[in-house]
């Protein structure tokens, strides 16, 4: 029963970055009917606005050691970071240990104006074009933009910690009266509690908002919605801003659970493609549910229980529910009549 | 058909035939060889680093040309000589080798088995490469080793820790500098037992391809052979980046060891996943939850930050080490690069060294005689202490580095510290020994 627990909190977790990054992909594909295959990428630069925030609040004046010596035997260097110069010690590393929570504020600028430039800058010149010219030239960005990230931040994983106070894990064994030790990482329900925020504000966005509603009303009928004389094309480009910000956001979360690589948006990539294929293409509500959905259902396919009995089935669970609910329907869990159908 | 009477026919024919030996690789042309692949004709001879320089691994793959490069140097003459002037074989006199200029091309082995063979064979049939040298997997090491062999050139493994590269896909043109899986375990095992005891559980989560096999069976049997009982192995695949789903099941298991048969991206995360967790905060059975790692490397510790102090592992060779060999490469490397070599870059080094070494005293590039040369070599002043090439399996022996996660590091390149220097004599094995069984040697191949 705990092991069961355990992987449906996983899932929740895993269920969390499917579901944020399918959001974004779908807001672009329901609003611009572009196929974003940078989607990923964007996850990665949220990540390293992590990095970045903490190399910032790290920069630091150097003096040389009269005792330590560096592996050349020449004088060490004492590094003490500028921030901790500035407002002294314990408000310097405080806000060093906080640099992934305070990345936020650094991220939410930065992908709306990255979202906003891949948009006018290239995306836009292809909104015309067959969904295969928009995967290709999609997919030629998020290469571009790895080997960017790679080349200021090279190849290996950074290590960019939580703050101190989520580090370690809560017990909820005592608290579901269980006799075993139920730990969870405090980070990873951390994430999942922001996930959560961020997915409610973008529908409240768009449920409770004028702009919201201009957008909604775009989605279902764009001719009509400029025939009222409203921008609509302005406000699609906002929303891929949006869109580039909420997968950056996931990025910016996601650096404390893995050390962020450039490679990383890749390995989310396909996952959440086929997340909003399952969920419906164009549907926000669907691409939610199924990240939920199939991060338990990777996560509960990964325990040695049923491996022991299906070998490998963690590797392909996602694959066979999404060929099953394709076969029975062919629009996915949520999907409208007349999206991707000619 | 006479020759002073062309037809359009003959000169058809005679053009199809030019082409199709102009088409040959270089090896098999009559200009290219004097009776082995791409003997060197001219006053430069040309070595082949393929090393990854795109994926994951790119920055180990980058440290393994800096070492390559400098290496090259110290052949010609140049810099201050490193590790040429403690080398036990006084055969190198910084002139090139055999007096010719030593030239190198690099190639990109992407971590990929297919696209490191091909980068090997553009060097070695575009390029004239004599020997290959590099490497950071042991998927891409086996591939490379057999375009070498087939190829008739010598191949100088890289980081490879499978014990099937010089075990059951051993080939002759083939010898690896760096230690093995059971070399690790054989290190790793008596050092487990001082620190953790011998009635212990162990879980292993293990990457599901050549190394990760072979490593988790060579862990297993040193530590059972000890007294530990093996719990559970898990196999996880090489393509996971989120290792919570395989870490979870840990927390119940009965287990009070986790080792991470993982490297590179697999290790960062799962170690990192491990630390979140608070495996290391836990006490099972009575005793505190440790974790093992049993392959690092310096920069993979420098991914997983903070998370693995305290953690143990085992290493080819350190920049810590204080013989006057690696004082005078993390001199000659520090200077030039302004940064600590790595284990990898080492290996690349020191190869690249006993490759030119073996041709002189051979007397000839032919790689039969750079074979012979280096099979059953001993030597030292190459870092850790005395070194024996075996001649049955073409494996190194030497010592073997315990290193552990340090607790308080400096900087950067201070994230692991040396633990014990285990004998060689402790990590030496037969060459018939089971986990190496399978496959021939063979005998060497000198192309064309």
């Amino acid at each position: 029963m705990d092991a069961i627990i355990l992987q449906f909190l996983n899932g929740l977790d895993k269920g969390s970055a499917y579901a944020l990054i399918a959001l974004g992909l779908t807001l672009i594909f329901g609003t611009l009917g572009v196929v974003n295959f940078a989607h990923g990428a964007l996850f990665m630069i949220g990540a390293f606005c992590s990095v970045t925030v903490q190399r910032i609040l790290t920069l630091s004046s150097e003096s040389l050691s009269a005792t330590e010596k560096d592996f050349l035997g020449n004088p060490l260097k004492i590094k003490t970071p500028y921030v901790e110069n500035w407002f002294g010690p314990e408000v310097g590393a405080a806000l060093i240990d906080w640099s992934v929570p305070l990345a936020i504020v650094f991220a939410i600028p930065v992908m709306l104006l990255v979202g906003f430039i891949m948009e006018r800058g290239l995306i836009k010149h292809f909104y015309k074009r067959p969904h295969a010219d928009q995967i290709l030239v999609t997919f030629g960005l998020a290469i571009v933009l790895q080997e960017v990230i790679k080349y200021f931040y090279g190849a290996n994983p950074l290590p960019t910690p939580a703050p101190s106070v989520f580090v370690g894990s809560f017990d909820f064994g005592p608290l579901l009266g269980l006799d075993t030790s139920l730990a969870y990482p405090y980070w990873r329900l951390v994430y999942f509690a922001f996930s959560a925020a961020i997915i409610g504000a973008v529908f409240a966005f768009l449920q409770f908002t004028t702009f919201g509603m201009v957008v909604r009303a775009g989605m279902a009928d764009r001719e009509t919605v400029g025939l009222l004389g409203i921008d609509i094309d302005r406000r699609f480009t906002i929303m891929f801003g949006i869109a580039a910000a909420v997968a950056g956001l996931a990025g910016v979360m996601y650096a404390p659970i893995n050390s962020p690589n450039y490679h990383m948006g890749m390995d989310f990539l396909v996952l959440s493609f086929v997340v909003v294929v399952v969920g419906g293409m164009g549907s926000l509500p669907g691409a939610v549910l199924a990240g939920f959905m199939l991060g338990i259902l990777e996560s509960l396919a990964s325990m040695n229980e049923i491996k022991n009995i299906l070998p490998g089935i963690d590797q392909i669970i996602i694959y066979v529910v999404a060929i099953i609910i394709l076969l029975t329907r062919p629009r996915g869990l949520m999907g409208r009549k007349g999206v991707m159908e000619e | 058909m006479s020759f002073s009477n062309p037809t359009r026919r003959g000169l058809i024919k005679t053009g199809a035939v030019a082409s199709a030996g102009l088409a040959l690789p270089t090896y098999l042309r009559a200009d290219g060889h004097s009776g082995f692949t791409n003997a060197p004709t001219g006053s430069t001879v040309t070595l082949g680093f393929n090393v990854p320089q795109t994926g994951p691994y790119a920055e180990e793959g980058l440290d393994e040309l800096r070492a390559q490069e400098l290496a090259v140097q110290h052949l010609n003459g140049e810099g201050d000589g490193g590790m040429m002037n403690t080398f036990s074989s006084k055969a190198l006199k910084g002139n090139g080798i055999l007096g010719k200029k030593v030239e190198f091309v690099t190639g990109d082995t992407q971590t990929k088995s297919d696209a490191a063979r091909a980068s090997a064979k553009a060097m070695i049939e575009k390029d004239g490469a004599v020997m290959i040298n590099g490497g950071s997997s042991s998927g891409v090491a086996v591939a490379v080793q057999g375009l070498c062999q087939e190829a008739g050139v010598i191949f100088m493994a890289g980081l490879t820790h499978s014990n099937d590269t010089t075990g059951k896909d051993k080939k002759a043109n083939g010898f690896r500098h760096f230690f093995n899986g059971y070399m690790s375990a054989a290190a790793l095992a008596p050092v487990l037992k001082n620190a953790y005891g011998s009635d212990r559980k162990a879980y292993h989560l293990t990457a599901d391809y050549t190394w990760g096999w072979t490593q988790q069976e060579s862990i297993a049997a040193a530590t059972e052979a000890m007294g530990w009982e093996t719990v559970n192995n898990v196999l996880t695949p090489l393509a996971s980046t989120d290792f919570s789903s395989y870490i979870a099941p840990v927390l119940n298991s009965g287990a009070d060891v986790l080792v991470l048969n993982h490297y590179g991206g697999n290790m960062v995360n799962s170690l990192t996943n491990a630390v979140q967790f608070g495996l290391l905060d836990k006490e099972v059975n009575g005793k505190k939850f440790e974790i093992v790692v049993p392959l690092y490397s310096e920069l993979m510790a420098a991914g997983a930050g903070a998370n693995v102090q305290g953690v143990i592992g085992s290493m080819n060779w350190n920049w810590q080490l204080q013989d006057e060999g690696s004082k005078a490469f993390v001199k000659s490397f520090g200077e030039k690069y302004g940064r600590p070599p790595s284990n990898s870059a080492h290996t690349c080094y020191v190869q690249t060294l006993l490759y030119a070494d073996a041709v002189e005293r051979a007397g000839t590039f032919n790689p039969c005689g750079v074979v012979e040369a280096l099979e059953d070599f001993e030597f030292d002043g190459l870092g850790n202490g005395p070194v024996l090439y075996r001649g049955d399996d073409h494996q190194c022996f030497k010592d073997v580095l315990v290193m552990k996660g340090k607790e308080n590091p400096t900087n950067e390149y201070d994230t692991l510290e040396i633990v014990e220097v285990t004998p060689r004599a402790q990590v030496e094995y037969a060459p018939d020994h089971p986990m190496f069984a399978g496959g021939e040697l063979g005998s060497c191949n000198p192309g064309a």
